[in-house]
């Protein structure tokens, strides 16, 4: 229970620091803070407007405090190329952020985790330098590069998937529509199944210098038993953590890959927001992140306790 | 102490990490010698000789308005190792000293790796975007920003050395002799730090050279004058159906690079004291 609290306190604090550093964003663009948050085209009445709701009038301890209030009670400000809720524009690109990261995890989990064990138990070969090698390799190759190459094989000479954009689910063509994805999730899967598949081999190799798994084997235990019961169930103790913090990444990490396929996602609204100059966007989702971040990491810390009782509270 | 053999023995074992080795060396050669080598200047614009596929006189083709693709690959090579130098230095100078510090006074140490848990909760590329639309666009604020993210993994294994360092014996039984912080830092701890920090620098090297890339091909990057092989995808991302191969040898330039450095990396690592090795971290996600 101490050990649940505390981490808990540790996450809450760590987000009150990052909330300061999200506030001062603003702030810190060169520019009159109003002008920042409403545009060059504001008229005087929405000035004066969001001059009260901010208190700029205010000493900035008072402005932090009336901004987190804001933060708290779902409003992260307008969008000035919009002219709607921040949170309602996230929303907009959430399905495609989350059902891509999904996807991506997907391929990361069919092709990280099983390779990783493959090398791990034919450690020392060809087959574990050659596998160990590729994945380098994927984990140094630009994604968006990667992207592009597919987009031409795959869309425009073999014409099988599009090339880009993603209708929603919801609307005509319904899951069909998830082949949109396919290019994505694979040009964004490539380097973090690389990263899984290393993480899985030494987590493995790790395990299997145990005292316990050779107190297994000396039992007589048949080797696969060995492989998947004892070793493979606590080398994956390290790859669950990582999983949480590949989900987190990748919402950032989308940022190259949805602009090369021109998904509608959040990623990409970063990055078109970062052109038009609309901050209130990139504040927004700076935050939102941050938070789906700590929040993930404190799950994975948790279920850590559960998944592995030797944790104690350090 | 190390010495140099120590730096080369892994070289001669795995031939893989030899050939990585020797591919920096040339990038580092191309970078210098660019004038020399590049066959075009990598900015004339030639209308006449526009979108030419890879051929005896341009190697790698032309792009969109003429210019030799070779050429500005080679050019390429100079913003590559000052954005790698860069950024090295800066998450070095930073994060190190912090690290070290950290370490010693536990006080200060307890409040400055809270700073830096705050640091990492932001992801690593949304870190590097925001502090680029606060400092703008170009290569001097591009490594400020990438030098950010990499100064929270880079004082954090410091910090994770410095401290396994401060409980040897050897490092007590100086302090317990009275020996000053200042000369403990300079003859217990910064030696010992050297050989991890090179492991850690060679994968920031590779880690800044792809984030610097996709800064590059969102427009947020280098300014678009500059020769970097990023703005070079940039440029021709367009032309990916109509021509292929402008592409593909800038996206290779930086493949090539970013696995050299981690073949190095990797094969650097392998050397160094097993209880230190396990510090060196992945990439900053």
């Amino acid at each position: 229970m101490s050990y649940t609290l505390h981490r808990t306190a540790a996450a809450l604090v760590t987000l009150a620091f990052a909330s300061v550093i999200i506030f001062f964003f603003i702030h810190l663009i060169p520019g009159d803070p109003l002008y920042v948050l409403l545009g060059d085209v504001a008229t005087p009445d929405q000035v004066e407007r969001l001059r009260s709701k901010l208190a700029l009038d205010q000493p900035i301890f008072v402005q932090y405090l009336r901004w987190l209030a804001n933060v708290a009670s779902g409003d992260l400000g307008n969008s000035i190329f919009f002219q709607m809720p921040v949170t309602q524009v996230i929303r907009d690109g959430a399905e495609t952020s989350i059902l891509l990261a999904s996807i991506t995890m997907i391929w990361i989990t069919l092709i990280g985790v099983p390779v990783g064990v493959i090398a791990a138990m034919r450690h020392g070969s060809w087959l574990d330098q050659g596998l160990s090698g590729v994945a380098m390799l994927l984990a140094s190759v630009p994604t968006f590069w990667v992207g592009l190459y597919l987009i031409l094989i795959f869309a425009a000479w073999l014409g099988w998937l599009p090339s880009s954009g993603y209708p929603s689910i919801f609307e005509e063509g319904g899951l069909a529509n998830l082949r949109y994805l396919l290019l994505p999730s694979l040009t964004l899967a490539a380097p973090n199944a690389a990263l899984i598949l290393r993480l899985t081999r030494a987590s493995m190799l790790d395990v299997a210098r145990e005292d316990y798994i050779r107190t297994a084997r000396a039992k007589g235990i048949r080797p696969a038993r060995v492989v998947f019961r004892h070793i493979l169930r606590n080398a994956l103790l390290a790859v669950v953590s990582a999983f949480g913090f590949t989900f987190a990444a990748l919402i950032s990490e989308a940022v190259v890959t949805e602009t090369v396929f021109a998904l509608p996602g959040i990623g990409q609204l970063v990055v078109q927001s970062i052109l038009r100059r609309d901050y209130p966007v990139i504040q927004g989702i700076i935050l939102v992140t941050v938070v789906l971040y700590l929040i993930i990491n404190l799950l994975v810390d948790l279920s850590y306790r559960v998944l592995d009782p030797r944790v104690e509270l350090q | 102490m190390t010495g140099l053999r120590w730096y080369l023995a892994p070289f001669t074992s795995r031939p893989l990490a030899l050939v990585g080795l020797m591919i920096l060396i040339t990038i580092c050669v191309a970078a210098v010698f660019a004038p020399l080598l590049a066959p075009y200047d990598p900015s004339r614009l030639a209308p006449e000789a526009r979108l030419l596929p890879p051929s005896g006189a341009h190697w790698f083709g032309t792009d969109q308005f003429g210019r030799d693709t070779l050429s500005r690959v080679i050019y390429g090579t100079r913003l590559a190792l000052v954005i790698g130098i860069g950024v090295v230095t800066f998450a070095l100078v930073t994060g190190v000293p912090a690290g070290v510090f950290s370490a010693l006074f536990p006080r200060i140490g307890r409040i400055v790796m809270r700073m830096i848990d705050v640091l990492m909760s932001f992801p690593a590329l949304l870190l590097a975007l925001g502090l680029i639309v606060i400092l703008g666009r170009g290569v001097s604020n591009a490594i400020i920003a990438i030098g950010v993210v990499y100064l929270t993994t880079t004082c954090r294994i410091t910090y994770g050395l410095a401290l396994r360092l401060r409980t040897e014996t050897y490092v007590e039984a100086a302090i317990s002799l009275g020996a000053g912080v200042a000369w403990t830092i300079r003859k217990h701890i910064l030696p010992n730090l050297i050989s991890p920090l090179l492991v850690q620098a060679s994968f920031v090297f590779a880690f800044a050279q792809l984030a610097a890339a996709s800064l590059d091909f969102l427009g947020l990057g280098a300014p678009p004058e500059i020769p970097s092989w990023g703005n070079m995808l940039a440029e021709s991302r367009i032309l990916i159906t109509r021509a292929p191969w402008l592409l593909f040898f800038p996206g290779l330039s930086i493949a090539i690079t970013a696995f050299s450095l981690n073949l190095v990396g990797d094969a650097l690592r392998d050397q160094l004291d097993p209880r230190f090795r396990d510090m060196i971290a992945g990439p900053r996600r």
